[in-house]
């Protein structure tokens, strides 16, 4: 900034009200003009001389800003008004400069920003006091003068700016400054002109707004960091975290619905996390695998000698939550008689411990997720309608991987990141072909099947990129198939279940690119595909090449590309064996 | 002993930032502090990196500066060079100082005829 208006610049009046040093008395003629143009900056009457650049010394002023008395501004009340404190007040850094750049006075949150008090600087170039990165190359004072016929003039004494043509200041600028403590601080720096009466420009008022938390935030956002292991960028994610924080705020239950892998359970913790409950435990219960009076005892706990074996209290999640959030996954196979257990807790904030007469009162935040659409549940009487009409009160839906765009790309690389920090390997990224097939890829175990995808490939990879052989083969079975089903939608032909005639398996090449291998079951294309699950595919490409080669499996694994452990560990998991 | 002083440079006057200076000038004191040459280094484009560079090359014993980062003060300090810095004011008046031993980091050296 201190490249403005040299010494030689003197300004030709001086500001009616609000006077820095050096500026001569303004003549009563322009004290009433000024009276008339602002109500904010009346000049007082001078009943002493005017300290230099007419600032008037207040009796008994304490000089926290050094040694000259403190200006003051008239006009806002019968008494003047202390500008310094005035100025104090605001959470902006702000600097008066004089027609010279030079700094004058700077308030306390300017202060604590540079390190430097105004007794320091006053005095010296303001671009030595601020050391702003705009201050020597992009400085808003530092202009040319123009003459009227556009010829530029340059001031011996580096004094640049027309005093008369300050009415094109740009806007704020951005950049940083360099503090008395060596530290680099992200500011937003505008430059307004102070003028007299006559609209002349006496001095300049210099704002400087810390960006630091701005910047972090933007670093966070940028990372997809805002809330923890909960990443993405896309327009669905970004709806989620924008009601995160409130959701997280209010204290009621909870309901998440998405498909499964989309990260239900980590926006439940991200919730917790970001909730008043965070000091408190986050407790996790997955019941639906448990017969009913087990899931019961779990959840709510039980008393000694309710029923044969239990031999001791037992307190239950929802105890163990005490204080924090209790977060129930698939609320839709919990049996119905918890679930009316659990819209009691909801109204009543009490819960019945198995055995016990007494309530147990229990402050508990209910979060409870589904993977099925809670309305259809209700349709089909597996979730009682009272109970999701309390949990529906604030929910939350996670999109699936297939509506998140950009996210795909996103995710990938950051679990690649994450996977090659973990591996100690220099994975950086994915090849053309190797992105192309993931993006084709419609991912039915959203996140969670990206997340394996990525560890799978940054094991496989040695370099620096994924290659099409690093990924999973069923990859591009997949692809295959939803093209050779689009291709048959496209003749309008039906799609027998089975090999092409080339029999064909669909084991990656050398380049790691797929043949051909397997057609759809259905003629509806790859909408239908893309809702078919990567276990059906396999299990129908076994089924397929069982048949194939008369049940014998060495065979049926050399048509598939697979080793015969591998085709026997399918076969068990899909139960064909 | 003989030394060399490094001071970024803007005009006249000790740089406001080390980062930002496209100048920098060399002092040469002999023992006695008595100043035995001065030279100019232009530099293609400003950075703190290039200025340590020379400070190493050319076996600075001080660099006087106003604004430096964190990061280049804790380089050059682990170089055995000692750094002046939040100096600001006229090189010539730095310089001065120097040589009678009265520098002091955080020295503003403007005339200020209002302060």
């Amino acid at each position: 900034m201190g490249n403005g208006p040299g010494r030689d610049a003197v300004p030709r009046t001086a500001s009616p009200g609000l006077r820095l040093p050096d500026a001569p008395c303004p003549s009563p003629r322009a004290r009433n003009n000024a009276q008339r143009r602002s109500r904010c900056f009346v000049p007082t009457q001078q009943t002493a001389p005017a300290a230099p650049h007419g600032i008037r010394p207040r009796a008994g002023s304490p000089a926290r800003h050094g040694a000259p008395p403190l200006p003051h501004v008239s006009g806002i009340s019968p008494l003047p008004v202390d500008l310094a404190a005035m100025l104090d007040a605001l959470p902006v850094g702000v600097a008066l400069l004089d027609t010279d750049c030079t700094i004058r006075l700077m308030n306390r949150a300017l202060e604590t920003l540079t390190g430097f008090t105004t007794a320091e600087v006053r005095g010296i170039p303001c671009r030595h006091a601020l050391r702003a990165s705009i201050c020597l190359h992009r400085c808003p004072l530092r202009r040319p003068l123009t003459t009227a016929s556009g010829v530029t003039v340059a001031t011996a004494s580096g004094a640049h700016y027309d005093m008369a043509d300050d009415g094109n200041l740009p806007p704020a600028q951005e950049g940083d400054i360099l503090n008395r403590h060596r530290r680099r601080i992200p500011v937003r720096m505008s430059m307004s002109p102070l003028r007299d009466a006559d609209g002349r420009v006496v001095g300049w008022l210099h704002a400087v707004e810390d960006l630091t938390l701005v910047r972090e935030l933007e670093e966070k956002t940028a990372k997809g960091e805002a809330f923890g292991p909960l990443v993405g960028r896309s327009v669905a994610m970004e709806r989620v975290f924008q009601a995160l924080p409130a959701v997280a705020q209010n204290d009621g239950p909870l309901l998440v619905t998405g498909e499964t892998g989309t990260g239900k359970d980590t926006l439940a913790e991200a919730v917790h996390k970001a909730s008043s409950r965070a000091r408190e435990p986050f407790v996790k219960a997955s019941l639906s695998s448990l017969p009913e009076f087990l899931a019961e005892s779990e959840l709510f706990g039980h008393r000694k000698g309710a029923f044969p074996g239990a031999d001791e209290n037992k307190p239950g999640r929802f105890r163990l939550a005490q204080g924090g959030t209790l977060y129930l996954t698939e609320v839709g196979d919990l049996p119905l008689s918890i679930q009316g257990r659990l819209l009691a807790f909801l109204d009543e904030g009490v819960i019945y411990p198995v055995g016990a007469t007494d309530p147990v009162a229990c402050d508990v935040r209910l979060v409870v997720a589904t993977n099925r659409d809670p309305e259809q549940l209700v349709t089909e009487g597996r979730l009682r309608e009272d109970l999701f009409r309390r949990l529906s009160a604030v929910r939350l839906h996670l999109p699936p991987l297939r509506e998140r765009g950009e996210d795909i790309e996103f995710l990938l690389n950051h679990f690649m990141g994450h996977f090659a920090a973990r591996m100690k390997k220099t994975v950086r990224g994915c090849s053309g072909k190797a992105l192309r097939t993931l993006l084709d890829y419609p991912f039915p175990g959203n996140v969670r099947e990206l997340r394996n995808i990525a560890e799978y490939a940054v094991t496989l990879c040695h370099g620096e990129t994924v290659m099409p052989a690093h990924l999973p083969a069923y990859l591009f079975q997949a692809k295959a198939e939803a093209r050779r089903a689009e291709r048959e939608r496209r003749a309008g032909r039906g799609m027998p279940g089975a090999f092409d005639a080339t029999g064909a398996t669909g084991a990656t090449g050398a380049t790691g690119e797929a043949q051909p291998a397997a057609q759809g079951t259905s003629g509806d294309g790859g909408e239908h595909l893309a809702r078919t699950s990567v276990s059906d595919l396999e299990r129908r490409l076994i089924a397929d090449a069982l048949q194939r080669t008369g049940n014998r499996r060495g065979e049926a694994a050399e048509l598939l590309g697979w080793g015969r452990s591998t085709l026997w560990r399918k076969m068990k998991q899909y139960g064909m064996c | 002993m003989p030394a060399t002083l490094l001071i970024p440079l803007y005009r006249d006057e000790v740089a406001p930032r080390f980062d930002l200076a496209g100048e920098a000038l060399l002092v040469h004191l002999d023992a006695d502090g008595a100043e035995l040459s001065r030279s100019s280094v232009l530099l293609a484009h400003a950075s703190s990196e290039e200025l340590c560079r020379i400070a190493l090359e050319e076996k600075v014993r001080a660099v006087i500066c106003n604004g430096i980062d964190d990061e280049f003060w804790q380089y050059l300090r682990w170089k055995r060079i000692e750094v002046i810095d939040n100096v600001m004011g006229p090189a010539d008046e730095a310089i001065a100082r120097f040589r009678a031993d009265v520098l002091r980091p955080g020295d503003i050296l403007f005339h200020r005829s209002n302060a």
